[in-house]
């Protein structure tokens, strides 16, 4: 039984709101990918050079990484080649196959690390403007809902309103927010975070900072301190760092990975704005270029749309008419 | 991320030509290929790249490509010059209405950077238009939007306009040029908040804003690292509300930059300006062509060719070339490289594009002050002309007097000495690097190609 045969037999038989929310969420991008991948077939007979090259612009125009198409294309007209296919169609479950063993390469455990007993500390970091504090409100809804005791520590003082806009989320969520002014040492803030954390015995603590572009060393270096300075508090925290991308990034996506993993050794990403028409394609990329598991996806801007990343549910989602056409 | 510039990528085939000594077809196939990859790796649209191919192509099989003494030059030239000519040739300015005030709107996506460029922008438009901007506070939906901006305007001592978030952002708008008139400021800024471009709803809200003030301008602000999706982003934005210019933000990261290319392609719409800091007058007006040579991450390799191509005082390029391959390098010619650098753009960004300064040990996470680059030139300049072509004289006594000179300390001078000596050792480097790749005397004639 081929991958996606597994998939399909594991969803069709599932109808909870969960799958559904995966394909609203994603529908822009299925529709986008597997209308093209259909075409293609429709268009092309044969397989030759343009055939190839038609299809590592899908993949391409999905934000697969440039790097990642190209081994998959190599891969694919090497098995042209030895099994001798020419008709396009008798290469289609080649393609999905390569392209599930791309995204299934590893078991990724997408659980959040939260402690038995003890405070759990989480750290977002990323590039500016991806979603951090957002989804720091969303994660402390979700762990309210579960009735844990959840503080959020305000630790981009740099950017202006950003302290606000994180307090606004913690009186929606009704959550404590501990914050220093504008200007001040984000590490100072954990610091006092953790002891407040401690005191008022939370269970979660969620640290924002401030968005910084990855190239710019100074800022990195201060987060490696921001790091320090939980580790020193907590020896085995942050319990997870996540680095938030956004889902409409290109190909500097994997840049920012590398570096946010070199500095911090992000534990997780989250990507977000996958509502839009932009394709997560990333992920792919992602996945086969680093050993950093997708944790999260923002699917919408409703507290709720923050979900879970399920892999195999992520590729049904993208590949479905594909697999059924 | 390590990527490799159009001239790295073109080597291979440079090299095979050179021997060859002639031009193929498939040599042209082949660099093309090159320029496809570069241009997609740059996060250009697929769908554009690939008419773009095809018209480079047509050209690059022309005469006059194919009958000149240096083909591959000849190509990279042609790639350049298409890629400015559809990112547009000239700078465009931003509008100025003949009935004050001036209505620009700021729409984007989430986290494109609106809010910031908003108070860029009045901060350039003060600054460098004498104008005096007002901005209005119209994102009633992020938490803490409006907060954002005014502690902006607080920072800028610059007036803004908000009514609160429970008032609509058309009303909001509209108020806000009948302020902006009242108090005779000329230019208002529209910050709206971010938004998908698939939103009906808020997309509406965004073109009953339009017809309530009539903007002079509408700005797309467009993140630099936006991926294949910037087509679509663009496209929807210019449908429905008609935009007429677009900012780039976040440039100061180490993206290329290719939706640059894809937005200007599907809107036909100028970039008019370009996010490159984190401080507040780190906008600045948009060049073409600079943003042609960061895309296919070219450096000033093209405008080495220019000179070694076209430079009537060729003598010059010569000893140039002579100098950095043997590192005989004096202070003058620094000076010289500096004035020529300065007027290109921030320095971070022009080191990660100088081809092969990504794989040069300790300039990959080169930090550039450029308040530092004053100090240097002043430090230079306070050398005599002996100390400026002979370096190795300059003793303490020198040393004191040129601190003096250039009002800096000891400190600065010994600093920026041994980082002259380093450079020297770089370009040594460099030379012996690429001597290393090709065999025999061929056009090139710069230690970089």
């Amino acid at each position: 039984m081929s991958f996606f045969d597994k998939l399909k037999n594991k969803f069709s038989n599932q109808s909870d709101g969960v799958t559904s929310k995966f394909k609203d969420g994603l529908s822009k991008t299925r529709d986008n990918f597997t209308g093209r991948m259909n075409e293609l077939f429709a268009q092309y007979r044969t397989v030759d050079e343009d055939f190839f090259e038609e299809l590592e612009e899908i993949l391409i125009g999905a934000d697969v990484g440039v790097t990642t198409v190209m081994e998959l294309v190599e891969e694919l007209e090497h098995e042209a080649r030895i099994q001798n296919i020419t008709d396009t169609r008798k290469l289609a479950p080649v393609i999905s196959e390569k392209l599930a063993a791309k995204l299934e390469k590893r078991e990724d455990d997408t659980r959040l690390n939260v402690q038995k007993d003890g405070l759990t500390v989480f750290l977002f970091v990323g590039v500016n403007g991806v979603g951090k504090t957002t989804t720091i409100g969303k994660v402390a809804h979700s762990f309210k809902q579960e009735g844990k005791k959840v503080m959020l520590a305000a630790g981009d003082t740099f950017r202006a309103g950003a302290i606000e806009q994180l307090e606004v989320w913690g009186e929606r969520v009704g959550v404590d927010v501990i914050k220093q002014q504008a200007g001040s040492d984000p590490a100072a803030v954990m610091y006092d975070a953790i002891q407040s954390a401690r005191s008022r015995k939370a269970d979660i603590l969620l640290c924002d900072t401030a968005g910084r572009l990855q190239n710019k060393v100074n800022l990195m270096n201060e987060l490696e301190k921001v790091k320090r300075v939980i580790s020193k508090e907590i020896p085995d925290a942050p319990h997870e760092v996540l680095l938030v991308l956004d889902a409409t990034t290109g190909q500097n996506a994997l840049s920012q990975a590398k570096t946010f993993k070199q500095v911090t050794n992000i534990s997780g990403i989250v990507l977000t704005k996958l509502d839009g028409t932009a394709k997560g394609g990333i992920v792919l990329a992602i996945r086969n270029e680093l050993d950093v598991p997708v944790k999260l996806i923002g699917l919408g801007e409703k507290v709720e749309d923050l979900q879970p990343f399920d892999a195999e549910q992520f590729v049904y989602g993208l590949f479905k008419e594909l697999v059924e056409a | 991320m390590a990527f490799e510039g159009l001239a790295e990528r073109l080597q291979g085939t440079f090299d095979k030509i050179k021997s060859r000594g002639v031009v193929t077809e498939a040599d042209v196939k082949e660099m093309m290929r090159e320029v496809r990859l570069a241009l997609l790796e740059a996060d250009v649209n697929f769908k554009v790249v690939k008419k773009f191919v095809n018209d480079v192509k047509e050209r690059a099989t022309g005469q006059e490509v194919m009958k000149s003494l240096t083909p591959g030059q000849q190509v990279i030239k042609v790639v350049n010059e298409e890629l400015t000519n559809l990112m547009g040739k000239e700078q465009s300015k931003i509008a100025v209405s003949s009935k004050s005030p001036t209505v620009v709107m700021m729409v984007g996506l989430q986290g494109a950077g609106k809010t910031t460029t908003t108070a860029k922008l009045a901060q350039f438009l003060r600054k460098k238009n004498n104008r005096k901007p007002l901005m209005a506070a119209a994102d009633v939906y992020r938490p803490a939007a409006i907060k954002q901006l005014e502690t902006l305007g607080t920072e800028l001592s610059m007036p803004v306009f908000s009514m609160g978030d429970q008032v609509s952002p058309v009303e909001i708008a509209t108020r806000s040029v009948e302020q902006a008139k009242e108090d005779h400021q000329d230019y208002v800024l529209i910050d709206t908040a971010g938004r998908l471009h698939l939103d009906e709803t808020l997309m509406d809200e965004l073109v009953n804003i339009k017809e309530a003030v009539n903007p002079d301008e509408i700005l797309l602000v467009v993140d630099a690292m936006t991926g294949q999706d910037a087509v679509n982003v663009a496209e929807s934005f210019n449908e429905q509300l008609g935009i007429t210019g677009v900012v780039l933000t976040k440039l100061d990261g180490d993206t290329r930059g290719g939706a640059a290319i894809s937005v200007k392609a599907v809107t036909d719409k100028p970039i008019k300006f370009a996010g490159t800091g984190e401080k507040i007058d780190a906008l600045e007006v948009f060049h073409p062509e600079r943003m042609a040579s960061r895309i296919l991450g070219m450096g000033d390799v093209l405008s080495l060719i220019e000179k070694a191509e076209f430079s009537v005082d060729e003598e010059k390029a010569k000893e140039m070339e002579r100098k950095m391959r043997t590192a005989d390098l004096t202070f003058d010619d620094f000076l010289e490289q500096l004035e020529q650098v300065r007027g290109m753009g921030p320095l971070d960004e022009l080191l990660n594009m100088i081809p092969g300064a990504g794989k040069m040990k300790g300039l990959k996470n080169a930090q550039v002050d450029e308040s530092q680059i004053g100090r240097v030139e002043a430090i230079v300049r306070s050398m005599t002309k002996k100390e400026k072509s002979e370096p190795a004289i300059i003793n303490a006594s020198r040393k004191r007097r040129i601190a003096k000179g250039s009002g800096t300390t000891i400190q600065d001078v010994n600093r920026l000495l041994k980082q002259f000596e380093d450079m020297k050792k770089m370009m040594k480097q460099m030379s012996s690097m690429s001597k290393g790749k090709k065999k025999g005397k061929g056009n090139m004639s710069f230690p970089f190609m």
